[in-house]
C-alpha cells in the first residue's frame, strides 16, 4: 500500500507531465483534472497512513542510505504534501478556466505545471542533500518557464532575473553540499545528523551550512535578497503567481529549515541565528512598507509575500539553544504560518486575477467601482487579507500567537515588536486596496464578469485559511508525530 | 599539497571569480558565462575534495555528471530567454532603460 | 566613482569568500570521512548490473536523481519551444550552403553517429554513457542543420514533443513496471538489470539529443506575443 502511495506522489506528476506534453490545451485540461483527483486521493492516503502509523524512511530503488536515496516521510512532510495538493489543485482548476486556450503556446502550461508539482513533492519528502538540489532545480526551471510563458519583454526580463537568482542560490547550496560530502562522506541528512549527535563538531563545516542557508535564503527571497521576487510574481499570470507565492518560495525555505533543525544545534551559532531573525524582521517591515506604496495591484500582493516570508525566518533564532518546549512551539508556529500564508496568498492572487480581468487594468486606482460588480471576489480578497493581518480566528492568528509565546518563552522579547508591527502594516495595505475598490466611479460601468468557478476557487482557499485557526490542533498533532523506531538509520 | 587538494582549491578560485563576474558584469551573456565558471568551480570542489584520501570516488563523479546536465539545461534555457528578450526589447542587460543597444539583431 | 567603490567592495567580498572556502577545504581535507562510500559501493557493484561504478550510481543506486535530471532537461526543452511561436523551428536565414561544409559533412556525419553509438555502448564498463552519446548526437544534428539538410521533425508538432518525452517516459514506465513486479520503485529485477539499463540508456540518448537540438534551434524569430494581464488593449 505504502509503495503505491509513494508511487502516486512521486511518479504520477511526472507521468502527467509527459501526457499533457502530447495534448493540446483543452485535452490537457481534462487530463490534468483527472490527475488532480489522483493526487488529492494519494496525498490524503499518505497523510492518513502517517497519522495512524507514524513517519518512516523509504529507500528508493531498494537501496538504503548512504548508497541510495532515502525519502523521509514524516508528519511535517505529509502535511506539506497535502497542502500542495490543495493549493495546486485550486490553481490548476483556476488556470483551466482562466488561461486562454486559443493561444497555441499555452499548451505548454500543463507539462510545466506538473513538473513543478513533481519537484515540490520531491522536495517535501527528500532526505538526501543532492536529491534536494535536483528537486529545487526542477522547481526553479519550471517556475521560470511558467513566468516566461508567452510573455513580453517585461515578463522575460523578470524571468531572466528570477532564473539568475535561482541559479546563484542553487550553486551556493551545491557548494555547501560538496563540502558536507567531503567532510562526512555521505549525502543523507539523517546520516550526517546522526554522526553529529555523537561526535564533536568538526572544523570547517560551519561554512558549508552557511553557504547552503545563504543560497536557500536567496531562493526564498529573504530581505535584502528579495528584488527578484516582486517583478516575477507580479507579472506572471494569476494562477502562476499564486503557485509561486504559495508553494515555490516555501520549498527552499523548507529545505533551509530542515537543515537548520538537524545541523543547527551543533554547527550553527547564535550570531547567524540572530542575523537571520533580524533580516526576517527587516523583510516584514520593508516589504509591508513597499506594499503600501505600489501602484499595481499584483505588485502589492507580491511585496506582501516578501513581508510574510520574513516571519518564517524567525524560526532560526527561536529554535537555537532554547528549551525543547519553546523550540517545538516555534516550529509549530512557523508551520502554521507557512500553511496559512500559502492558502491566503493563493486566494489573494487568484482573486486579484479576477479583479484585474474584470476592470481590465492592473492599477490599484482603476479598481474604483469594482465592489458593485464583483463583490464576491473582493470578499475573497479581503478574507485572505484578514488572515494576513492575523486577526482571530484565522490561521495567521494561531501562527503569530504561537510565535509570540515562543519569543517570550525564550526571552527573546524583541521579536514581539516585529510580530505586532507586521500585523498593523499588513492591515494598511489590505485596507488601501479596499478603499480603492469601494470608491464609486460613475464614468465607467463597463465591467467584464469572470466565470462563476473563477470566483468560487479563491473563496474556498480563503475560507480554508480562515478555518485553519479553528482546526490548528489536528494539523499540529499530525505534524509532530514521532518516527517509527526501526526505520531510523 | 596533494593533487586533489589543488583541484578543490582551484575550484574555490573559480567560484570566487565567477561570483564576482555574476555580480559585477551587466551583459546577460557574460553573467551566464560567469555562472558557468562558478558551476565548474563547484564541480571541481565536489570531485576533488572527497579524493584527498581514498583515491577516486565514483559517487561524486556521478553527482557531477547530473549537475552538469542540470547546468546545461539551465544555461540553454537562459540563452533562449535572453535571445527572445533581445529580440523583443533590443537590450542585453536587465536595466530598465536601453543603454546597451547593439547594432542589428543577428 | 560609485561604480569603482562597488567593484572594489564586490571584489573584496568574493576574495573573502574564497579565503573562507580555502580554509574550510584545508580543514576538511585534514580529517578522514566517517562513512566510506566508495568501499560500500564496491561491495554492492556486482548487484547493480553494470561494471562501471559511475554508471551504476547514475542508473541504479541513485536512479531517482537521474530521472529528475532528465525531467529538468525536458523542462528546459519545453520552455524553449514555448518561446518559438512559429510553425517550424527551422530558420532559413541561418542555413548555409557551403561546399566545404558539405564535403566535411559527408565524412563527419557517419563518423559522429558511430561515435555516439560507441559512447553509448561503452558506458557499461568505461567512461561514456547516455549523456555523452546524446551530446554527440545533438552535435551531429546541429551540423546537419547548419549544412542545410532539411529536418522536418524540428517543428513544434507532436513528433518533436514525442521525441522530447520519449526517454523520460520509458524510464518512468520501467520504474512503475518494477513496482508491479513486487519490488520497490526503480528496483530492477536482477535478471533483467543489464537489458533494462541498456534500453533506458538508448532512449535517453535520443531524448537528450532531441532536447539539446530543440533548444539550439528554438530561436525566437517572430513577434507573436501574449498581452500582459490587465494591459489595456
Amino acid at each position: 500500500m505504502t509503495l503505491w502511495l509513494m508511487a502516486g506522489l512521486l511518479f504520477t506528476p511526472l507521468a502527467w507531465a509527459v501526457l499533457t506534453l502530447l495534448t493540446d490545451f483543452r485535452w490537457g485540461r481534462l487530463v490534468t483534472w483527472a490527475g488532480i483527483l489522483v493526487q488529492i486521493l494519494v496525498s490524503l492516503g499518505l497523510w492518513l497512513t502517517v497519522a495512524e502509523g507514524g513517519g518512516f524512511y523509504y529507500g528508493l530503488g531498494g537501496w538504503d542510505a548512504p548508497l541510495g536515496i532515502e525519502l523521509r516521510v514524516d508528519g511535517l512532510a505529509v502535511t506539506f504534501v497535502l497542502l500542495t495538493a490543495v493549493v495546486a489543485s485550486a490553481c490548476g482548476w483556476h488556470a483551466g478556466v482562466y488561461i486562454d486556450p486559443e493561444k497555441p503556446w499555452h499548451r505548454y502550461f500543463w507539462p510545466l505545471f506538473w513538473f513543478l508539482w513533481a519537484g515540490l513533492n520531491a522536495v517535501w519528502l527528500g532526505g538526501d542533500l543532492f536529491n534536494l538540489y535536483v528537486g529545487l532545480e526542477l522547481i526553479s526551471l519550471s517556475a521560470v518557464g511558467l513566468v516566461a510563458l508567452g510573455g513580453k519583454a517585461g515578463a522575460l526580463r523578470a524571468s531572466i532575473r528570477y532564473l539568475l537568482a535561482a541559479l546563484l542560490g542553487s550553486l551556493a547550496y551545491l557548494l555547501g553540499v560538496a563540502l558536507i560530502y567531503g567532510q562526512f562522506g555521505t549525502l543523507s541528512i539523517a546520516g550526517v545528523s546522526f554522526w553529529l549527535a555523537e561526535h564533536p563538531t568538526p572544523t570547517g563545516s560551519g561554512l558549508a551550512l552557511a553557504l547552503m542557508v545563504a543560497g536557500l535564503a536567496l531562493k526564498t527571497a529573504l530581505f535584502p535578497l528579495h528584488q527578484w521576487l516582486p517583478p516575477a510574481h507580479g507579472i506572471a499570470k494569476s494562477p502562476v503567481s499564486a503557485l509561486l507565492s504559495a508553494l515555490v518560495v516555501k520549498a527552499s525555505f523548507y529545505v533551509a529549515a530542515r537543515l537548520w533543525l538537524e545541523f543547527g544545534e551543533s554547527i550553527g551559532n547564535l550570531a547567524v541565528a540572530q542575523l537571520l531573525g533580524l533580516l526576517g524582521s527587516g523583510a516584514v517591515v520593508w516589504g509591508s512598507w513597499l506594499a503600501c506604496r505600489q501602484q499595481q495591484l499584483k505588485q502589492v500582493v507580491a511585496y506582501s509575500s516578501v513581508a510574510q516570508i520574513g516571519y518564517l525566518f524567525l524560526l532560526f533564532p527561536l529554535t537555537f539553544s532554547v528549551s525543547e518546549a519553546v523550540s517545538l512551539q516555534a516550529q509549530q508556529g512557523i508551520t502554521l504560518q507557512v500553511i496559512s500564508h500559502a492558502l491566503a496568498k493563493a486566494a489573494m492572487f487568484l482573486a486579484a486575477g479576477n479583479l484585474i480581468l474584470s476592470v481590465g487594468s492592473n492599477r490599484v486606482d482603476a479598481l474604483a467601482g469594482v465592489s458593485r460588480f464583483l463583490p464576491f471576489s473582493l470578499f475573497s480578497f479581503s478574507l485572505a487579507g484578514v488572515s494576513l493581518m492575523s486577526l482571530p480566528p484565522t490561521g495567521g492568528f494561531a501562527a503569530k500567537w504561537l510565535l509570540l509565546q515562543a519569543s517570550l518563552g525564550s526571552g527573546q522579547w524583541w521579536w514581539v515588536g516585529v510580530l505586532l508591527a507586521g500585523g498593523l502594516l499588513s492591515a494598511t495595505y489590505v485596507f488601501r486596496i479596499f478603499r480603492a475598490s469601494l470608491r464609486e466611479n460613475p464614468e465607467t460601468d463597463q465591467f467584464y464578469h469572470p466565470a462563476r468557478s473563477l470566483e468560487v476557487i479563491p473563496m474556498i482557499l480563503a475560507l480554508l485559511a480562515l478555518g485553519l485557526g479553528l482546526m490548528s490542533d489536528q494539523v499540529l498533532t499530525v505534524m509532530a508525530l514521532p518516527f517509527e523506531e526501526e526505520g531510523a538509520p | 599539497m596533494s593533487a586533489p587538494l589543488l583541484y578543490s582549491l582551484a575550484g574555490a578560485v573559480l567560484f570566487g571569480a565567477g561570483l564576482f563576474g555574476l555580480l559585477r558584469l551587466s551583459h546577460l551573456l557574460r553573467k551566464l558565462l560567469a555562472f558557468n565558471i562558478m558551476g565548474s568551480g563547484v564541480f571541481l570542489v565536489m570531485v576533488g575534495l572527497p579524493q584527498h584520501q581514498g583515491g577516486p570516488d565514483p559517487v561524486p563523479q556521478a553527482l557531477v555528471l547530473t549537475g552538469i546536465v542540470v547546468a546545461i539545461a539551465a544555461t540553454a534555457l537562459a540563452v533562449v530567454l535572453i535571445r527572445r528578450y533581445y529580440h523583443l526589447s533590443g537590450m542585453t542587460t536587465l536595466d530598465e532603460v536601453p543603454d546597451h543597444r547593439e547594432g542589428d539583431q543577428g | 566613482m560609485i561604480g569603482l567603490v562597488r567593484t572594489v567592495a564586490i571584489a573584496l567580498g568574493c576574495f573573502a569568500l574564497f579565503c573562507g572556502l580555502a580554509i574550510s577545504i584545508w580543514n576538511i581535507a585534514g580529517h578522514p570521512t566517517p562513512v566510506n562510500l566508495p568501499q560500500l559501493l564496491a561491495n554492492n557493484l556486482d548487484r547493480s548490473g553494470v561494471d562501471h561504478p559511475v554508471t551504476a550510481v547514475l542508473l541504479n543506486f541513485r536512479s531517482y536523481d537521474t530521472l529528475l535530471e532528465i525531467g529538468v532537461l525536458v523542462i528546459a526543452g519545453i520552455a524553449g519551444i514555448s518561446m518559438a511561436k512559429t510553425a517550424s523551428l527551422e530558420d532559413q536565414e541561418l542555413r548555409t550552403s557551403d561546399s566545404l561544409l558539405y564535403a566535411l559533412q559527408r565524412w563527419f556525419l557517419p563518423l559522429m553517429l558511430v561515435l555516439a553509438g560507441y559512447l553509448l555502448w561503452a558506458g557499461a564498463h568505461r567512461p561514456g554513457g547516455a549523456f555523452q552519446a546524446g551530446a554527440v548526437l545533438a552535435a551531429t544534428g546541429l551540423l546537419m542543420r547548419l549544412g542545410g539538410i532539411p529536418m522536418d521533425f524540428l517543428r513544434p508538432g507532436l513528433l518533436l514533443r514525442l521525441g522530447l518525452g520519449l526517454g523520460f517516459s520509458v524510464f518512468l514506465v520501467v520504474a512503475v513496471a518494477s513496482a508491479i513486479g513486487g519490488n520497490a520503485f526503480l528496483a530492477y529485477p536482477p535478471s533483467m538489470t543489464k537489458t533494462l539499463i541498456l534500453i533506458i540508456e538508448s532512449v535517453l540518448t535520443l531524448s537528450i539529443a532531441m532536447v539539446l537540438l530543440a533548444l539550439f534551434v528554438s530561436a525566437p524569430v517572430n513577434n507573436a506575443e501574449d498581452p500582459e494581464e490587465g494591459a489595456s488593449s
